[in-house]
C-alpha cells in the first residue's frame, strides 16, 4: 500500500516527532510511505479567515502534489477536513479531485477504516484523556457528536482502547471545543483561553495524566495554556501514544 | 461612530471569570437537559430531517404560502398587514393603537418586536409597553436588552433580580427567594394585564393551510395578554410560516426539547381569527428576510425556529454573553442574520466562532450554521470589510507557502528565534498568543529534515 504523508506545515516545523510517529506507525504496518517534499500548507488558515483567493493556489498545489499517490494520510483531522469538506470551492470538477477527496485520510480513520486494524501491540500504563477535536469529530465523522442521537462510536477511542494497560478517563463535557479555532485563538484571545483552560480542568478533574487528540493544533493551544499554568498534564498527539506503546512491544 | 466589536466585548465579559463561568454553567445545564430529551426520542434525527425539509420547501415557495396564509387568515376574520421593514412595522402597530386610543399595552415575548425596536418607538408616543414574560420584564425594568432569545434574562443572577424588584416593585431588600420574587412579579403583572388596552404577541408558527397562529409560552402570558383587551396584534417575521397544521406535530416536538429540554412548552396557544367581539391584526414583516431567500448561500438560515439551542451549545456564546454580539439575535444564528442586514457593522460576528460545528449538530432544523458562518467570512473579505491586519498576513502566508524553499527558510529562522530570543522579545504586547499561553517548544530539526535522515538511513541499511 502506497501512502503519501501529508504533514501539516506547523507539524513539520514545530512537532516533527508527531510526523515521525505517524511515519513509523505506517511503516510498521507495511505501508510504502513517502513524503512529497514540495508540500507546504493546505490553505486552511486563509480559508478560515475568508481569504479564498489566497487559499486557492495552495489547494491547487495540493492536488498536483498528492494526485499521483494511492493514499494520502495526515496526523490532523482539521487539515484533512479542509481537503475533504472545503476544497470543493476551489477544485470542483478538476481532474483527480474527486479521487483526491476519496483517498485522503486522517491517521486514525486510515488505521480503522482502510487498514482495518483490530489489535494494537504494547502497553501504555497511564491515565489518558482524549480530546475529541471538532473537525475530526464533526466534519470527518470520526465519532458521534454528543448532540446527535444514535449509537456512540469514536475511531480514535477505539484505537486507544486496543492498547494494554491504558486507562481512559471521561471528562464531564465529552466533546466541547478547546477554543483554538485557528486565527480565533489570537483574534478572540480572551474567550479562546477561557475555553482552553476549562477543557484542561475538565480532563484534570477526570484524572488524566496525559491529554491526547488527533489534532496537534488543538493540543498546541492546550499545551501552551497548561504549561503557563503549570498544570500536571502531559500533552501528546495520538500518533505518539500509538507509536510509543507499539515501539516498546 | 466606531461600534465595539465582539472580541472587545467578549474580553470584557470574560474578565469577570466567576460570572463568565456561572453563565457558561447555566447554559450548559440547559444543553444537557436538551440532550436527555433528544435521546428520549429514538426518531430524533428523523424529526430533524423532516423539519428541515418542510422549512426548506416553505422557503422555496414562500410567496405562495404567504398568500395562502393571508387568504385563510382573512377568512377567519383577522386583518393581515405587510411590513417591508422595522419602520413600517412600528408605524402599523402605532396606527392600530391610535385607532382605539390605546395607552397601555401588554406584550408577550417577541424577538421580532425587539428586532424592530418597537418598545422605545411606542414609548416615545406616550404609550406604555409592558413585557409580560418574566425574564423580559426583568430586563425591561433594568433597561437592558435580552441576552438570549429564549432565556432573555439568563445573564442576570437572582440576587440582581431581587435588587431590581426592590427598586421597582418595592419588594423586601435582600430577599432572594425565587418563589417570593416570582409572586411579586405575578402580582405586578396582573395589574398590568387588567389595565391593558391592547395585547401584542409574537408568533411561533403561522399555518398557511388554516390561517391560524401558534404562540408558545411557558408562563401563559400570551393567553392572558390577549384575552382581556379587545385588540390583539400578532407580529411575525415571514419565515414563521409552515404549510400545514399537521406540520406542527413535528415542530412542537422539536421546539421545546431543543429550547429548554422540556417535552413541550407549557402553553401552545392556537389563535384562529379574533375572539368574539375582538380584533386580530397580523403583521407580516420582511425586514431583510427576502434578501436571504434569494441567496443560495444563506437561504438555510430562514429555516430557523428560534429555539436558541445553538446559543446554549455555543462555547463562545456561553463564555461571552449575549450582549457581546450587539444584536437582537445573538449566538451562531444571530451571527448569520445580522451581517445580512449590515455586514459592515457586524463584520466581527462571523469570526466570533471557532467553527467547532456544535451548533450545526444541535440545530433542530439542520441549518449548517458553521458553514454559513464560514461563507460569511468570505463574503466580508469580498466586500473589503476585513481589516488589513487580517488580509495582509494571509496574503503573505499564501505567497510564502507557494514556495517550499521559502517556507523552509522562514520556518528555520522562526524556530531559531524561538530558541534563542530572550523571553521579553517573544512575550510582549504584540503577541496575543503569549499573553496566557507559552509558545510551542522549538525543535532543531523540522520534519522534512528528520525524514531525509530517516530515508538515507533506510537506504544504507538496505
Ligand atoms: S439556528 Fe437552529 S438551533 Fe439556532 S435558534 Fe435557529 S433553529 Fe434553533
Amino acid at each position: 500500500m502506497q501512502v503519501a504523508l501529508f504533514i501539516p506545515c506547523y507539524i513539520d516545523q514545530l512537532y516533527p516527532r508527531v510526523g515521525m510517529a505517524t511515519l513509523k506507525i505506517l511503516e510498521r504496518r507495511g505501508c510504502d510511505v513517502v513524503f512529497p517534499s514540495t508540500q507546504t500548507c493546505c490553505g486552511q488558515p486563509m480559508a478560515n479567515t475568508g481569504c479564498s483567493s489566497d487559499a486557492k493556489p495552495l489547494a491547487e498545489r495540493f492536488l498536483e502534489i498528492f494526485s499521483p499517490y494511492q493514499y494520502v494520510v495526515a496526523p490532523s483531522g482539521s487539515c484533512v477536513a479542509m481537503v475533504r469538506r472545503h476544497y470543493d470551492e476551489y477544485l470542483e470538477g478538476r481532474p483527480g479531485f474527486a479521487e483526491l477527496k476519496a483517498k485522503t485520510f486522517e491517521l486514525c480513520e486510515f488505521l480503522v477504516d482502510v487498514m482495518k486494524v483490530d489489535a494494537w501491540g504494547g502497553a501504555y500504563p497511564h491515565k489518558v484523556g482524549l480530546h475529541s477535536s471538532c473537525h475530526g469529530l464533526r466534519e470527518l465523522e470520526m465519532g458521534k457528536p454528543s448532540e446527535r442521537v444514535g449509537p456512540a462510536f469514536s475511531k480514535p477511542l477505539r484505537l486507544l482502547e486496543m492498547i494494554d494497560q491504558i486507562e481512559l478517563v471521561d471528562p464531564k463535557r465529552p466533546d466541547e471545543c478547546c477554543g483554538f479555532g485557528g486565527t480565533f485563538a489570537v483574534a478572540e484571545e480572551a474567550v479562546s483561553c477561557m475555553m482552553g483552560t476549562d477543557r484542561l480542568r475538565d480532563h484534570l478533574g477526570a484524572g488524566a495524566e496525559v491529554l491526547t487528540a488527533a489534532d496537534m493544533s488543538c493540543l498546541m493551544h492546550l499545551q501552551g495554556l497548561g504549561k503557563r499554568q503549570q498544570m500536571p498534564l502531559q500533552i501528546k498527539h495520538i500518533a505518539e501514544i500509538l507509536n510509543e506503546s507499539e515501539a516498546k512491544s | 461612530m466606531k461600534t465595539a466589536q465582539h472580541p472587545e466585548q467578549a474580553a470584557e465579559f470574560v474578565a469577570n471569570d466567576a460570572r463568565a463561568h456561572w453563565h457558561d454553567q447555566a447554559l450548559w445545564f440547559v444543553r444537557e437537559k436538551r440532550d436527555r430529551m433528544a435521546v428520549s426520542l429514538p426518531e430524533w434525527e428523523q424529526l430533524r430531517d423532516t423539519a428541515s425539509q418542510i422549512k426548506l420547501h416553505t422557503v422555496s415557495r414562500m410567496a405562495d404560502y404567504l398568500e395562502e396564509f393571508e387568504r385563510n387568515a382573512t377568512k377567519l376574520g383577522a386583518v393581515v398587514h405587510w411590513a417591508k421593514d422595522a419602520q413600517e412595522h412600528n408605524e402599523i402597530v402605532l396606527s392600530l393603537l391610535k385607532k382605539i386610543d390605546a395607552k397601555r399595552i401588554v406584550k408577550s415575548k417577541s424577538m421580532l418586536t425587539e428586532e424592530c425596536h418597537l418598545n422605545p418607538f411606542l414609548e416615545e408616543q406616550g404609550i406604555e409597553v409592558v413585557d409580560t414574560d418574566l425574564g423580559e420584564r426583568i430586563v425591561q425594568l433594568r433597561k437592558e436588552a435580552p441576552s438570549h432569545i429564549v432565556l432573555p434574562a439568563i445573564h442576570i443572577k437572582k440576587e440582581e433580580v431581587s435588587e431590581t424588584f426592590h427598586e421597582h416593585l418595592q419588594t423586601e431588600a435582600g430577599n432572594n427567594d425565587p418563589n417570593y420574587l416570582t409572586e411579586a412579579a405575578r402580582n405586578h403583572l396582573r395589574e398590568k394585564f387588567v389595565a391593558a388596552d391592547a395585547g401584542i404577541t409574537g408568533v411561533n408558527f403561522a399555518i398557511a393551510e388554516t390561517g391560524g397562529l401558534v404562540v408558545c409560552t411557558n408562563e401563559g402570558n400570551a393567553d392572558l395578554g390577549v384575552s382581556l383587551p379587545k385588540l390583539h396584534i400578532a407580529c411575525m417575521g415571514i419565515e414563521k410560516l409552515v404549510p400545514k397544521a399537521a406540520d406542527l406535530s413535528v415542530f412542537l416536538r422539536l421546539l421545546a426539547r431543543s429550547a429548554t429540554g422540556q417535552p413541550i412548552t407549557t402553553y401552545s396557544s392556537h389563535f384562529h381569527g379574533p375572539r368574539p367581539g375582538g380584533e386580530l391584526h397580523i403583521i407580516l414583516v420582511d425586514n431583510g428576510r427576502s434578501n436571504l431567500m434569494g441567496s443560495s448561500q444563506f437561504r438555510n438560515s430562514l429555516k430557523c425556529i428560534r429555539c436558541g439551542a445553538c446559543m446554549n451549545t455555543c462555547p463562545v456564546y456561553r463564555r461571552s454573553g449575549g450582549h457581546s454580539y450587539g444584536t437582537t439575535v445573538p449566538g451562531p444564528i444571530g451571527s448569520i442574520l445580522a451581517p445580512s442586514r449590515d455586514s459592515k457593522q457586524h463584520k466581527s460576528l462571523p469570526f466570533a466562532c471557532t467553527l467547532c460545528g456544535s451548533c450545526t449538530d444541535v440545530c433542530p432544523v439542520k441549518i449548517d450554521l458553521h458553514h454559513e458562518l464560514l461563507e460569511w467570512r468570505g463574503e466580508i473579505r469580498k466586500r473589503g470589510q476585513l481589516p488589513i491586519s487580517k488580509t495582509l498576513p494571509m496574503k503573505f502566508t499564501s505567497w510564502m507557502m507557494q514556495s517550499p524553499w521559502l517556507f523552509g527558510v522562514v520556518g528555520a529562522i522562526g524556530r531559531w528565534c524561538l530558541r534563542h530570543f530572550p523571553r521579553w522579545a517573544i512575550y510582549h504586547g504584540l503577541n496575543p498568543w503569549g499573553k496566557q499561553r507559552e509558545m510551542p517548544e522549538s525543535p532543531k530539526q523540522s520534519f522534512r529534515e528528520l525524514y531525509q535522515i530517516h530515508e538515507s538511513k533506510k537506504a544504507s541499511d538496505e
